[in-house]
């Protein structure tokens, strides 16, 4: 059925009387305004209207519609309607006509005519307001996703701590619309260190919010409480009082004894954590609700002690419960299987994000944020040194279509706006960007604009890096030469070739790695310049 | 994102045939910029100066272009110079080492006229 748009329903107005050009010119006609009629979409005289060739006595028709009698109570005789396209888009009512008689078939004629052309108007100025709606609100969503990042990245750690024989690695990618993933690390008395990962139920700046809030909370009452169950119970009473609506925070924490490897922990309705040890993989369960649901709480805390070679994963369930094109789960078992196998916390992490990208195939958007912590007992005098933690700052595809290597330039130059990256070296990087992004596009994905240009960008305390994957895995590398200007201006060589050339000195770090079916060039960029590094 | 379409006008500074050109130098410039430097040279005049002052992108096929122009520039046993390069521009073309071929001023005046020949 033909539907009237909603902003044009209200536009049901009684117009002047159409004047016979016989009748002598006397004062202007007074206008006559009445309440507008409220047309259902699907009250028949829609239909009626839609299928109508002109102008339409009211009082000749025999419909059961309100609206029908809606337009008689308004004083309404004639209906002209207005179709655009094979689509009513809206009707031009008149009153009766004050000689008193009926609408001549001239009258008729000149409405109809006057419905043809302006129906189309009305249609294209419908569309301008529509169009300007959806900018509008389309600009909003940007806006709120920027202000939702801000906020979470002010609230993540930026380095992990040093802990003689632990290794300690974190992972945090947002996904697109900012997700309430959290993590931190909270320094306890005797040495001790609080280890939080926690998730708020919907996403953008609500979430941040809440986010930001249950983060002060724990901050404030860990070091005070330190026991796990404790803690918990303190934050979800906080929280009670202050959450919206439909939200509430799932939580994991646990407090380490890195000397003696003895974890306790509570989790507020929280993934499981998985522990990679000797005799295979274990789970550290423990019951308790979500945190801001209901007051008066408590929740279950139970320890577990860490032995050399362990190794604890904290995660969110942006991982376990990711979708690929055929709706199937990542799922936990596999989550499980994974940290059995890996040698460490940091491999783990990056064998996880590996798998969950060939997983989902190349140019899915991560539906969820994702967040990974690992714990590692190592012996002692075999610490690791502290790695700071990389944040993903955005991941995007562009489509592989000459001259698209702009979208890519502006979205990383924009992710990394906060990062403070000095104007030459950003200029660099963004040079670099566009090159490694036009080699993706022509070489990688033969500007077959239905292969994705997936770029990541990541930063950690010291680097950002740029990370540019096209689908032509099986081609070759090649060494990057420099060119021979002089055969090039003598003509003895083409004048093309600069692209690798130039991305190799635009960047402090340049490194590819090719699979069966992608190609991908990792671009790192000091945050600040190292002297000596490059000329 | 569609950048700005590259554009070329030229114009003569003291029988110097200067090019103004702005927006992006890249493959989609190729014809723009082959019939600015053939109305540049219509004079057969001795150098070229090109003004970047107006350009705010140059990929790796855009400088290819301008390795092109200026081999022919070459040929024909003219001189090229260039002005109006931003410092991340005029660092690329240290880097591609066109600076060495192409005398890089700071403003319109010096680029027309230097006396030395680049």
């Amino acid at each position: 059925m033909t539907t009237i748009p909603s902003n044009l329903r209200r536009v049901l107005r009684r117009e002047p009387r159409v004047r016979p050009t016989t009748e002598p010119v006397a004062a202007p006609p007074e206008r006559v305004e009445t309440p507008p009629v409220e047309i259902a979409p699907n009250d028949p005289l829609v239909a009626y209207f839609s299928g109508a060739t002109g102008a339409v006595d009211i009082g000749a028709l025999q419909l059961d519609s309100p609206a029908l009698d809606g337009l008689r109570e308004a004083g309404i005789k004639l209906v002209v309607p207005l179709v655009s396209q094979g689509e009513l888009i809206g009707l031009l009512n008149l009153g009766p006509r004050r000689s008193e008689q009926e609408y001549s078939a001239d009258d008729r004629k000149l409405l109809n005519d006057l419905a043809g052309h302006a129906a189309p108007a009305v249609r294209v100025a419908q569309l301008v307001r529509e169009q300007e709606a959806e900018v509008r609100q389309r600009e909003r969503i940007e806006q709120e996703l920027r202000v939702a990042q801000l906020i979470q990245q002010q609230f993540l750690p930026h380095e992990l701590p040093d802990l003689p024989g632990w290794q300690v690695a974190a992972y945090y990618g947002p996904a697109r619309e900012v997700g309430g993933d959290f993590y931190d690390f909270i320094k306890l008395p005797d040495g001790q260190i609080g280890i939080v990962v926690g998730d708020v139920t919907d996403k953008g700046v609500p979430a941040a919010l809440v986010m930001a809030t249950t983060h002060s909370i724990l901050r404030a009452e860990a070091p005070r409480l330190v026991a796990p169950s404790q803690v918990l119970t303190r934050a979800n009473e906080l929280l009670v009082d202050e959450m919206p609506a439909h939200m509430f925070v799932t939580c994991l924490y646990a407090v380490l004894d890195p000397s003696s490897g003895r974890l306790r922990y509570a989790n507020a309705g929280h993934n499981v954590p998985y522990v990679s040890t000797e005799a295979g993989v274990t789970e550290l369960r423990a019951t308790g609700m979500p945190l801001g649901l209901l007051p008066g709480m408590d929740y279950e805390e139970k320890e577990a002690t860490l032995a050399l070679g362990d190794t604890v994963l904290l995660h969110s369930d942006g991982l376990a419960e990711a979708h690929n094109g055929e709706r199937e789960m990542f799922g936990f078992p596999r989550v499980a299987t994974l940290t059995g196998e890996a040698s460490d916390g940091e491999v783990l992490i990056d064998r996880l994000l590996k798998e969950l990208q060939e997983f989902t195939g190349p140019g899915v958007d991560q539906e969820d944020d994702i967040t990974l912590v690992t714990l590692g007992r190592r012996a002692a005098g075999a610490a690791v040194p502290a790695a700071t933690a990389e944040r993903q700052l955005a991941a995007f595809v562009v489509p592989s279509a000459p001259g698209n290597e702009r979208l890519a330039i502006d979205q990383v130059a924009e992710a990394v706006a906060g990062l403070g990256l000095a104007g030459p070296r950003l200029e660099r990087l963004k040079t670099a960007v566009g090159e490694a992004t036009m080699n993706a596009i022509e070489h990688g994905n033969n500007n077959r604009p239905e292969l994705p240009v997936e770029v990541v960008v990541a930063a950690d305390d010291h680097d950002v890096k740029v990370r540019i994957t096209d689908q032509g895995g099986e081609r070759s590398i090649p060494e990057v030469e420099t060119p021979d200007l002089e055969a090039k201006l003598a003509g003895l060589q083409t004048p093309r070739g600069w692209g690798l050339f130039l991305i190799q000195n635009m960047v402090d770090r340049l490194e590819t790695t090719v699979n069966q079916h992608h190609h991908t060039i990792e671009l790192v960029m000091h945050l600040k310049e190292v002297p000596d590094a490059r000329s | 994102m569609p950048g700005a379409e590259f554009g070329a006008e030229v114009r003569s500074h003291d029988g110097t045939g200067v090019i103004d050109l702005r927006g992006e130098i890249n493959l989609g410039a190729d014809q723009a910029l082959l019939a600015a430097y053939e109305q540049a040279v219509g004079d057969d005049p001795r150098t070229v100066v090109l003004n970047f002052a107006g350009v705010d992108y140059i990929n790796s096929t855009g400088i290819a272009l301008i390795v092109g122009l200026l081999a022919r520039a070459r040929k024909e046993h003219r001189t090229v110079r260039a002005f109006g390069l931003s410092e991340h521009y005029r660092q690329i073309f240290a880097i591609t080492r066109l600076s060495d071929f192409m005398g890089i001023y700071a403003d319109e005046d010096s680029a027309v006229s230097a006396t030395v020949s680049t």
